[in-house]
């Protein structure tokens, strides 16, 4: 680093000799030490030039960290430049050096005293962003009087600061009344502090979901669009998304609040612009659609959502994301716009590849020949991965749009004239997906396919390409010399093409039965006996039963009719796409992903959803909050494909039907067949911290009158009713008379009965499984909640999972399968017989090593009643001894597959912290 | 036989503690887990609890790949958190491709490319990522404002500056000051005589009071201009955004327009600016300073205006027969498999040009790989060929109507390789001065709350956007 800046220093000594890169050109011996020395220097001067050299270090990433006493040194000074220098080293290092910083606390304090408001402000700010809990003591007061400054820089600054420290100590925040304060700010006569504190408001909020500090009510809602007026762009971005949070009361209150916030459409801050689209794409859905300004306001919305995409690209690019769900909801606000999303060559690629998103999206009978014309076009360009894109969107504007089928299959036909391979590997993808949208309609194309069969090296347009000759099989003539050339490479082919060339085959077998005997049975011979694919073998195995036991019965499976598909594949799901709404502008909505399904630390997520409509007030429902929000496996699309890979779905299916491209003629059993491997991308931030096991558990601290029996933590959801089409389950573990115990509450909240309930787990740490069948006889009614408790053995297969103690459960019921995550306490494994005998105990204790101990602290607990605690979970007190003041207790417990654990607690007489030594061990 | 690792940390806590027998070989993993509980006083990983923070930290990078500049707002995050941009910025091939919000394990990543620098910032939770983006904007505006130029050069050149700046416009992720002229009341930009006086005297850059349009109802206007000669400039300046394809139809076109304003009146003027078309203008937005309502209801512009420089409005016109094309390409550019050669033909005649010039005409053409060279001969300007970013570029200048400027000639490829399939679009450069296509003109400008007479002026300009023909 110092030999970089060494260098730059030297590229620049040259031109400009005033600049702050001198700063630079001490070198690396002694460097410290001479700043030190001139940190000391008396005079002013040399002092700031040397401060200013610290922050330079400081921002290229150079510690100078261990100048911290000498900078502090300085702060006591008149000079506002150099305090403000001092302090910005002091936010960067205070954390670091705790015991130094508490020799600025005084000049804070002074400061904040200061007659001057810009340095009252600056102080407090300052002791907002040191996250030192010896400072945070020292601030209340100052923070207090700030709140209360005659001055509103002041009072908007110390609002920031209220959040700031809540972020540090939100228990002192609320002892010291500083909330309540900070409610009062709403009303105050300066809209930046009106601005300020509706941020800090929503942000303490946000933290903790459920505090309802963010009380709105008609008044508060009025002060907030008086502010808006009137404050900065950044108050109003502040500002109308507290406003999104709120539900009026009726369609009047709906309107008037639309009517004041559509000026801010015109804002020159797109962010201000995309906030304000939020508050009215949702306030809408409570006006009823025949009322004149419904119209009015959907023509207002069109304009600045075409401004925002002539911004810069980055920001084109998140109004892209916004526009695609904004088009999903009310399609009829954009679309007379197509041409704005018209691609330009030298967009970006990522604004580019949305723009055809989009496209698509608006695409209709009455625009399809502009749009054709376009997609052709772009199909020429240079970007493969845009071209690709571009070929895929022709594909989906004929399944889209049906009247358009023909000049789509026409086009894709010129596009595969030019040969060019990753165009005519596309092109063929999509026809196919054509085929299946509407059979037995250009099966004439089907020559001019079969004439580039040898050029195409993707997986995926191989697969294509065979299910389409095995489909049509019958017309054409050399359907099986086709295949069989496929066959020979058969061993070097992927798993998707091997598939469906044994699919083909079979099929082919079916139609043509006398000339293609031998073929089938090569085929059948290479996946059953010749690969080590299950997935192929099962397939195989099947194919070859059916046919062998009855032929008319496997005709009828595997010619069976194929259901259309639809362009709604790739429409986001309702409930989603109404609570994406919900969210315009944030990171969900550029994600595509409900904010609780990725956002790290923000517990308690609250879903939200759109208002209905005043005719059907049934917003009640829409509040799901959970505190601990278990891990529900997002996206049932993929997972169906991934896991299930089924093509004849059930009938009853309401969700998206499974991708088209998995195309698989087979049925699996429903629901079993999924375990074989566990499911897959499980993204790491699902795993909600949930504070069960010893906290609970060693939660010693009201020692009296305890119930004897181990601790069961209360129900938690599981799987919240919008992720698993209106069936919601929430449960808890326990472990009664030996027995492990899953409790669980089914609830359905959808409209229609669910019957067929069964439960799977997935391979897991300690090999949980099911004991029985899960114990659901008579049909679940809408509204209706059953408590059921499913024994579980220890048996089932084991994996290890991260944590430790998490489960995968799958839940079948007759509308869908659904999956979730859940922890189970640790507590629940230790076993009755887990008392160890004293002598072994002690003999165990000295055997293993100490790298297998850890140390914990607990506070306020008493010791005879922890014992017995214990003891009701499986926690046995072997012995008991008093060393020098301090009392020892020694306790055993034995896990399901055998592992002891044993801990020492000790405490020290008349302090109430226990410290706990857990060591493990194991017998084989 | 017994292998362990474990952690442990002295605050109140829910643990788990857990032995892990993983066959029956008796081998054993032991893994401690440490959660945080509900309590937000320990020292839990940062990355644990809701974070206060908007923007949490910013990277400015160079084209290298170098971080010149970090500045966090709170914890310092490693830098090794870009690694993650890197790798995408890697895969993009072209800076302008890099997605502008990335999301790694534990923070989003949100960037903007501006003057061959990334100004990159770490985020760790929800917010609004336009929010973030715009911020991102107003920082290298501000340099820009600052310095002259926004580039590494400067920048580091400025460090103190600049990282006083960063700390004056955002605290705790709140946006604290971001007009330019609440800021240099602030943070006095650097000259060359003040950094000699400075020097000598020891003066500072700093402000000592708080600028008092910071907390007015006009947070936009310093108090206390003073002018000697006052004077009000507008420039209407229009982009004309276009596609047209090869048979010179018009595929899309779009006008942006933007009236910038160089304001240097004394007090607090009460400008009203009307137009002779007003109702052209139904696609807006405005600096804050302007009056909605009074738009809305009288469709003028009154507002008291920022000191100096700044953007009052930018609009958009969309709707099509009201942009009109001012010039037409005739082109044709063959590849011929034989031979490896190509032929290039290219004439432009004015089309709708309101009786105007086109001047500082230029077309930019980025041909397909495979062309090595191009020899050409223009009746008019110069052009350049540069094989390495395969652009041709013709700088053809004034468009005369009478004697139309026409490029022509062959191009030399690259033998066995297959002709190139893509068509090389045209990108065209013009300005047309004392017009503004869409037709929009401004009718008056009157001053209202000071005594004095300004001097008022407004130019109009159209220059070419994005516009493009197809081949």
């Amino acid at each position: 680093m110092q030999e970089w800046a060494n260098q730059l220093c030297e590229n620049r000594q040259f031109g400009s000799k005033m600049t702050d890169s001198k700063y630079f050109t001490t070198t690396k011996k002694g460097e410290i030490f001479e700043l030190k020395a001139e940190l000391n220097s008396d005079k002013k001067e040399k002092k700031k030039e040397a401060v200013k050299k610290v922050i330079a270090s400081m921002t290229v990433g150079k510690d100078v960290s261990a100048l911290f006493p000498d900078v502090v040194n300085c702060m006591q000074t008149d000079n506002l430049e150099l305090k403000k220098l001092v302090y910005l080293y002091l936010m960067n290092y205070a954390k670091s050096q705790p015991d130094m910083a508490i020799m600025a606390v005084n000049t804070f304090v002074k400061d904040c005293e200061d007659p001057n408001p810009l340095i009252r402000a600056l102080a407090v700010r300052t002791m907002g962003c040191i996250r030192v809990d010896k400072i945070t003591e020292y601030l209340c007061e100052p923070l207090r009087k700030c709140l209360k400054d005659e001055d509103p820089y002041v009072r908007k600054t110390a609002a920031v600061c209220v959040a700031k420290l809540h972020d540090i100590n939100a228990q002192l925040v609320e002892d010291q009344g500083f909330l309540d304060t900070l409610k009062d700010l709403i009303s105050d006569s300066n809209p930046m502090v009106v601005a300020n504190a509706v941020a800090a408001l929503s942000e303490i909020a946000e933290s903790h979901p459920n505090s309802n500090l963010m009380d709105l009510n008609p008044q508060t809602i009025n002060k907030l669009l008086t502010a808006l007026n009137e404050c900065t762009e950044w108050g109003q971005i502040f500002i109308l998304d507290c406003l999104a949070n709120y539900t009026p009361r009726d369609d009047r209150e709906s309107q008037s609040i639309c009517e004041r916030v559509t000026p801010r459409l015109s804002h020159a801050n797109s962010a201000v612009v995309l906030s304000a689209v939020k508050v009215l794409m949702k306030f809408m859905e409570m006006l009823p659609k025949d009322l004149d300004y419904y119209g009015t306001l959907l023509k207002k919305l069109a304009p600045p959502l075409v401004t925002l995409l002539s911004a810069e690209p980055e920001l084109q690019y998140v109004a892209l994301r916004n526009i695609n769900l904004i088009v999903q909801r009310r399609p009829e606000i954009l679309k007379h716009e197509m041409k704005v999303f018209f691609v330009k060559y030298n967009d970006p690629i990522y604004v580019k590849l949305e723009k055809l998103d989009i496209m698509i999206r608006l695409a209709s009978q009455a625009n399809i020949a502009q749009v054709l014309a376009e997609l052709k076009e772009y199909a020429t360009e240079v970007d493969v991965d845009f071209v690709r894109k571009a070929v895929r969107a022709i594909g989906r504007c004929a399944i889209k749009v049906e009247q358009s089928a023909e000049r789509c299959v026409s086009t894709l036909l010129d596009l595969i004239q030019t040969k060019v391979n990753y165009v005519v590997q596309e092109a063929i993808v999509v026809i196919k997906d054509i085929f299946r949208k509407y059979p037995n309609k250009y099966e004439s194309v089907i020559a001019t396919l079969c004439e580039n069969l040898d050029s195409l090296d993707e997986p995926e347009a191989r697969a294509a390409m065979i299910w389409i000759v095995g489909e049509y099989a019958e017309r054409i003539d050399n359907a099986d010399e086709l295949l069989e050339s496929f066959l020979e490479g058969f061993h070097d082919e992927s798993t998707q093409v091997q598939l469906q060339l044994l699919t083909a085959i079979v099929k082919l077998f079916l139609k043509k039965p006398t000339e293609t005997q031998e073929l089938v049975q090569q085929v059948l011979s290479l996946a059953t006996q010749d690969s080590d694919n299950p997935d192929l073998r099962d397939r195989g195995y099947i194919y070859w039963r059916l046919l062998s036991t009855d032929p008319v019965a496997a005709k009828e499976v595997v010619l069976a009719e194929k259901p259309l598909i639809s362009e709604e594949t790739d429409l986001i799901e309702p409930t989603l796409l109404e609570e994406l709404i919900c969210h315009i502008g944030t990171l969900a909505s550029v994600y595509h992903k409900p904010p609780s399904a990725f956002v790290e630390g923000s517990r308690g997520v609250q879903h939200k959803r759109l208002p209905g409509s005043t005719e059907s007030p049934d917003t009640t429902s829409a509040a799901a909050v959970s505190d601990a929000p278990p891990a529900v496996i997002p996206s049932q699309g993929d997972l169906l494909g991934d896991l299930l890979n089924l093509d004849l779905t059930p009938p009853t299916t309401t969700g998206p039907p499974p991708p088209a491209s998995s195309e698989n003629n087979l049925i699996l059993p429903a629901i079993g067949a999924g375990f074989g491997a566990p499911p897959a991308a499980m993204p790491a931030s699902f795993s909600a911290p949930v504070s069960g096991g010893l906290d609970d558990l060693f939660d010693l601290g009201g020692g009296v009158g305890m119930p004897m029996g181990a601790y069961s933590a209360p129900k938690t959801v599981w799987l919240p009713a919008m992720k698993a089409k209106g069936l919601e389950i929430s449960g808890t573990f326990a472990r009664r008379s030996g027995v492990i115990q899953m409790e669980m509450t089914l609830t359905n909240k959808a409209m229609s009965v669910m019957t067929d309930f069964a439960i799977q787990f997935n391979r897991n740490s300690f090999g949980l499984a099911p004991a029985g069948p899960l114990q659901v006889l008579t049909p679940l009614n809408p509204n209706q909640s059953i408590e059921v408790t499913l024994p579980l053995n220890t048996v089932g297969p084991v994996m290890k999972m991260e944590p430790l103690n998490n489960l995968q459960v799958a839940v079948k019921n007759n509308i869908d399968v659904f999956y979730f995550s859940c922890q189970y306490p640790i507590s629940m494994l230790f076993v009755e017989d887990g008392k160890m005998e004293r002598q072994v105990f002690l003999a165990t204790w000295k055997d293993i090593p100490n790298d297998n101990e850890a140390q914990f602290q607990i506070k306020d607990c008493h010791l005879n009643a922890a014992s017995n605690k214990l003891q009701g979970s499986n926690i046995f007190t072997i012995a008991k001894r008093t060393v020098d003041g301090q009392d020892m207790l020694y306790q055993s417990m034995k896990l399901t597959n055998g592992i002891w654990v044993l801990a020492e607690m000790r405490v020290q007489a008349g302090n109430p912290v226990y410290t706990v030594s857990t060591a493990a061990c194991a017998y084989s | 036989m017994n292998q362990s690792q474990g952690f442990f940390k002295d605050i109140q806590i829910s643990c788990l503690v857990v032995g892990w027998l993983l066959s029956n070989t008796a081998s054993i993993i032991l893994s401690f887990r440490v959660w945080g509980g509900q309590s937000m006083t320990d020292s839990a990983p940062s990355w644990f609890f809701y974070s206060a923070e908007m923007i949490h930290s910013l990277f400015l990078i160079n084209h290298l790949g170098d971080i010149f500049l970090e500045k966090h707002w709170k914890s310092v995050i490693s830098r090794s958190v870009c690694d993650y941009f890197f790798e995408a910025r890697e895969k993009a091939v072209d800076p302008e491709n890099v997605p502008p919000v990335l999301q790694t394990p534990h923070h989003y990543l949100i960037s903007i490319y501006r003057g061959k620098l990334f100004f990159l910032s770490v985020i760790q939770t929800e917010v609004p990522p336009l929010f973030v983006i715009e911020f991102l904007h107003r920082v290298a505006d501000t340099f820009q404002d600052y310095f002259g130029e926004c580039s590494e050069s400067v920048i580091t050149d400025n460090l103190v500056i600049v990282y006083e700046l960063l700390e004056e416009m955002l605290d705790n992720g709140f946006p604290l000051a971001t007009e330019s002229n609440v800021l240099k009341e602030m943070i006095r930009p650097p000259n060359i005589l003040r950094s000699v006086v400075n020097t000598l005297t020891g003066g500072s850059n700093v402000g000592e009071t708080l600028p008092q349009g910071q907390l007015s109802n006009i947070p936009w206007r310093r108090a206390g201009v003073k002018y000697a000669n006052n004077e009000a400039y507008f420039d209407v300046t229009e982009e004309i955004d276009a596609i047209v394809d090869k048979s010179g139809t018009t595929v899309s076109a779009e006008i942006q327009g933007v009236i910038e304003a160089c304001v240097k009146l004394s007090g607090m003027p009460d400008l009203t600016m009307s137009f002779m078309n007003p109702r052209l203008l139904d696609d807006v937005s405005f600096h804050p300073c302007v009056r909605f309502r009074r738009w809305e209801s009288e469709r003028v512009l009154s507002f008291i205006p920022p000191d100096g420089n700044f953007t009052l409005m930018t609009y958009h016109i969309s709707s099509q027969n009201l942009v009109a094309i001012p010039v037409y390409v005739k082109q044709s550019i063959n590849f011929f498999e034989a031979g490896s050669c190509g032929r290039l033909d290219i004439t432009i005649g004015p089309k709708q040009t309101m009786g105007k010039t086109v001047e500082d005409l230029k077309v930019t053409i980025h041909m397909p790989k495979a062309v090595l060279n191009a020899n050409l001969t223009a009746t008019q300007g110069n052009y350049t060929y540069d094989c390495t970013t395969k652009m041709l570029v013709w700088d053809i200048g004034k468009l005369n109507p009478q004697k139309l400027p026409n490029l022509r000639g062959s191009l030399s490829m690259q033998t066995g390789v297959p002709n190139p399939e893509e068509n090389p679009s045209l990108n065209i450069d013009l300005k047309i001065q004392q017009l503004a296509i869409s037709g929009l003109k401004v009718s008056r400008l009157d001053m209202y709350g000071e005594k004095y007479k300004p001097f008022k002026g407004v130019k109009y300009v159209t220059k070419a956007g994005k516009f493009q023909v197809r081949t």
